[in-house]
């Protein structure tokens, strides 16, 4: 049955506001609106207009003013909260969730919201008046110091939208450097990140090839990069070093992505001389939110700057030799260099950049490999444990991190979810199509002994 | 802001002792697995060692070197930057919506799918444009959705190959052509007439079915709509191009005009411009992009949608969608505060938003246009900006630049400078809606007293700023020697 995309609800009926307690017509002046209509009247004498309206008769007359059909307005912030609170009841986390696949549920420090929050950096703009903004400049360097060490990558930006929009932004950077035309993905790429960088290639010529994760031959010298991901989709340790060795061979680049918070514990991609390291930086520090808090972690070698997207701070100082931070290398940008800018990207995910920083403080070096550690720990138990479940087998065989594979052939993993739902329990994400039987199971440090041990028992249970 | 006490410019870095910690993890409570020997991080991981008190002292430390809405206005051109609510933040931290995973069964996730599903329809209303996608996470992320939607477009007609040129006026933003390029298409500059209008004679002069489309920034970046826009709708609709319309300068038009009555195919919107999301600096954002019934099918994945076979709301792919543009759903934290905001205001509240923001911006004008040049609709009422320039105060030896830098002394943030490139040291104003008349007027007076010093006392202004943790900066040291990073000492 073909859906109507386009919306269109009469918000007249009371049928459409069961979620809407008592809707208040908005009465001038609106709580943000300071001007009254006193005040209105005055500066129009200034302006030597007689109304409003008349400001607006450049606008075609025929099409001025529409009567927008929106639900009459919630201005107290009483009947906001309320309907807020009531469509968030609605979305229910489950006792315990065992998802991962590119998301994960990490602790969030009280800390980071108390940074954050700050008005002074929550609302204020990008910083193209360095005087005034050495706040989020300086946060910006620190972040880019801490990203560099964390992948033992040469340089960063200030971050990108996301991780699927950074992977594809370095194979087009990929294909800049090297002059060639195609990108090789390894076939255990996060799907949706994969669809990204080939949707990005397709649209300059550049063509993505999926590949088998061992397939090494498949580097020749057409290629300009192979594109991994470690740990990947499955949760498995790809190699990265025979890779390396492939693509040097080929004279291609390796581009890497990588969870920030596996490199705690597992060797990052500078270790293996990666060209350009990308990450999903919403695990540092940030809530779930559905996915809607994203950092696009991007890093590179030092020579390859000129060719870098996105923001970069600098440190420099003024005339009395003051230390200062500054946007810099902006000739790269879409404000200067327009259409033969690296990128497009203007607005990115400063304020998440500055959660991650916050939280990569907060942790320390120490507190960063205990993170990772309990992350291998309490996954290692729950695999081990659902191991010896009858029936239930580890499909993939290999290191993992803090994501695995299980199935019960010939069960469905969509029914295994079924059923783990009916007891509270939100299993995992259905990998069947790539997997046969698969069931992708993530465990974090958020997990205790008593939730994975009720997992283990609800997946003896399913019948 | 005067001076810290705590040096501007000493890092996180430089305040770490060996053995520090702020946070400590609960114990292990499950059996230790043997870690792979071969798979263990060699090099050392340099991240700062500080107590929680240290910890915060430094990072609010930060917080007290940035101008914020919370300090002052920011008469940004462009950027809209209004008052952003505090209320839409205790809304994102809900635990009903900060906790939720985004693979989720959908019977789980209701809420949040309601609530993207009415934005939708929010967006529809206020565009005049019925097909709407959230997944852009910015501005210029929307505008490359959309263009990419007009390449899909004429690819499904088979006209692909043949229109590879995109139409942008020289008046336009560095993301638009920045944006065709990436998605593919060859840029060509419209020219502006001297009313700041588009140049119509050099339009047709490039029209051809060789072009995909052209995109429009309305009210222009000059913040002025322009009085051909019906026609050039028609015109490129008449060679089977398309219109699309950045939608950066929305805060005009809200309740005012809808873009798809005037011809736009497809359009975004910036949150964290019109929608009042907040800007964090230079981001999160949000770049909905909303689209004409002819495109609708092209629109990203996802689109929410109401699946009456189930009697839930669902994500929907569309038949020929251009694909998904990030690894979920969008910012969409971001667009649950721009649901609450357009929820607060309603149809009346948001037309009361465009109606004070264009009667602010020219209220400023007019008690301004005697002391600085209007190179562009000086006749005319502007839109919700105003665009200035230094050029009267030029010939003291007075730049822009320098009268940016002596308004911060004044309490204010700079406007937009040096944009658009058609207007020579452009300054464009844009209060919003959210500043008061004393505000505009305090600003109005620190403008002309910073014209009378340009000419009385203009090395007051070339050594501006005087206030802040750090005086002008030396950008070209930044980039001829750049150090981006912190780097640990030589082992």
């Amino acid at each position: 049955m073909r859906q109507k995309l386009w919306y269109r609800q009469d918000f007249t009926g009371e049928k459409n506001h069961k979620n809407m307690p008592e809707a208040v017509d908005g009465h001038p002046p609106h709580p943000y609106i300071p001007n009254t209509e006193a005040q209105q009247r005055e500066m129009l004498a200034t302006i030597g207009v007689g109304s409003v309206e008349a400001l607006f008769d450049d606008i075609p007359a025929e099409f001025r003013f529409p009567e927008l059909n929106l639900p009459p307005a919630l201005a107290s912030e009483q009947a906001l909260m309320a309907h807020m609170r009531s469509l968030a009841a609605r979305n229910t986390p489950g006792t315990v969730s065992f998802l991962g696949g590119g998301a994960y549920r990490h602790f969030v420090p009280s800390v980071v919201g108390e940074i954050t929050g700050r008005d002074e950096v929550l609302t204020a703009y990008t910083p193209y008046q360095p005087e005034v903004s050495q706040g989020t400049l300086q946060g910006a360097w620190e972040y880019q110091s801490m990203v560099c060490n964390l992948y033992v990558m040469g340089i960063s930006n200030t971050g990108m939208y996301d991780l699927a929009t950074a992977l594809a932004e370095g194979a087009l950077m990929s294909a800049r450097i090297t002059g060639r035309r195609k990108i090789l993905l390894l076939d255990s790429v996060h799907p949706n990140d994969a669809e990204v960088v080939a949707a990005y290639c397709d649209r300059q010529g550049i063509q993505v090839e999926e590949i088998p994760a061992r397939d090494f031959d498949a580097v020749d010298d057409k290629t300009a990069a192979v594109v991994i991901q470690s740990p990947n989709y499955f949760g498995y340790i790809e190699t990265q070093d025979h890779w390396r060795q492939a693509t040097k061979e080929r004279g291609a680049l390796m581009v890497v992505s990588a969870n920030p918070i596996s490199l705690g514990l597992l060797p990052p991609p500078g270790e293996f001389d990666a060209d350009i390291a990308v990450g999903e930086g919403r695990s540092l520090g940030n809530h779930l939110s559905l996915g809607g808090v994203n950092l696009g972690i991007f890093t590179t070698k030092e020579q390859y700057l000129r060719q870098m997207p996105g923001r970069i701070v600098g440190r420099t100082t003024d005339r009395d030799g003051r230390v200062g931070y500054v946007l810099t290398i902006q000739t790269r940008e879409q404000h200067i260099k327009r259409e033969r800018a690296t990128s497009n990207i203007c607005t990115a995910e400063q304020l998440v950049a500055l959660a991650a920083t916050v939280s990569m403080t907060s942790y320390g070096p120490e507190g960063m490999r205990e993170l990772a550690e309990q992350n291998f720990h309490k996954a290692h138990y729950a695999a081990a444990q659902i191991a010896q479940i009858p029936g239930y087998q580890l499909l993939v065989e290999g290191d993992f991190f803090n994501e695995f594979v299980i199935g019960r052939p010939p069960m469905r993993p969509s029914w295994i979810n079924h059923r783990l739902l009916q007891k509270g329990i939100i299993g995992g994400i259905d990998v069947s199509s790539k997997i046969p039987h698969g069931l992708l199971l993530c465990v974090t440090e958020m997990h205790t002994r008593e939730q994975i041990n009720l997992l283990v028992k609800a997946l003896g249970e399913v019948t | 802001m005067g001076a810290e006490l705590d040096q501007a410019g000493r890092t996180i870095f430089e305040k770490s002792v060996a053995g520090r910690r702020s946070s400590v993890l609960p114990p292990l409570d499950v059996p230790k697995t043997e870690l792979p020997v071969h798979l263990l991080r060699k090099s050392v991981l340099h991240l700062p060692e500080v107590s929680e008190p240290d910890l915060m002292r430094h990072f609010l430390g930060l917080t007290r070197r940035n101008f914020s809405i919370g300090s002052g206005m920011y008469p940004l051109g462009s950027c809209t930057m209004k008052y952003n609510p505090r209320r839409h933040e205790a809304v994102v931290a809900m635990e009903g919506f900060a906790d939720i995973h985004p693979a989720q069964p959908v019977d789980t996730i209701q809420g949040w799918l309601e609530a993207l599903y009415h934005l939708q329809g929010f967006l529809a209303e206020i565009s005049g444009l019925r097909a709407v996608s959230l997944a852009p996470m910015a501005g210029a992320h929307g505008e490359y959705a959309g263009i990419a939607m007009v390449r899909a477009f004429h690819r499904n007609n088979g006209e692909d190959d043949q229109r590879r040129k995109v139409l942008i006026p020289d008046s336009a933003h560095g993301t638009n052509p920045a944006t065709a390029a990436m998605a593919g298409y060859e840029v060509v500059q419209v020219r502006s007439n001297s009313k700041g209008d588009v140049d119509q004679a050099h339009l047709n002069s490039l029209l051809g079915e060789n072009v995909a489309a052209m995109m429009l920034t309305y009210p222009s970046t000059l913040g002025l709509p322009d009085g051909g826009i019906l026609e050039i709708a028609a015109k490129l609709h008449g060679v089977g191009a398309l219109l699309y319309g950045d939608g950066a300068n929305m805060n005009a038009l809200l309740g005012i005009v809808r873009p798809g009555e005037l011809g736009v195919d497809v359009i975004h919107m910036n949150t964290h411009k019109s929608a009042a999301t907040p800007h964090g600096g230079g981001g999160p954002g949000a770049g909905p992009v909303m689209a004409s019934e002819a495109l609708a099918q092209f629109l990203p994945d996802p689109v929410i949608h109401w699946d009456a076979n189930y009697a839930r709301y669902d994500f929907f792919r569309p038949e020929k969608s251009i694909g998904r543009l990030g690894t979920w759903y969008g910012n969409t934290a971001v667009l649950l505060r721009a649901y609450a905001y357009i929820l607060s205001l309603g149809s009346k509240g948001l037309r009361a938003v465009s109606e004070n923001a264009v009667l602010n911006a020219n209220y400023v004008k007019v008690l301004l246009q005697d002391v600085f040049n209007i190179k562009y609709g000086r006749e005319r009422s502007c839109m919700h900006e105003v665009v200035i320039d230094g050029t009267r105060q030029k010939p003291a030896g007075v730049s822009t630049m320098d009268i940016a830098k002596r308004l911060i002394d004044l309490g204010f943030h700079p406007p937009t400078v040096y944009f658009p490139l058609i207007v020579d040291g452009a300054m464009m104003v844009e209060p919003t809606e959210t500043e008061s008349k004393e505000t505009l007027d305090a600003f109005v007076a620190a403008m002309r007293a910073i014209a009378r010093e340009a000419e009385e006392t203009p090395e007051l202004l070339h050594s501006a700023p005087h206030y802040t943790p750090v005086g002008r900066l030396d950008e070209a040291q930044a980039a001829r020697k750049p150090v981006l990073r912190w780097r640990p000492p030589e082992a």
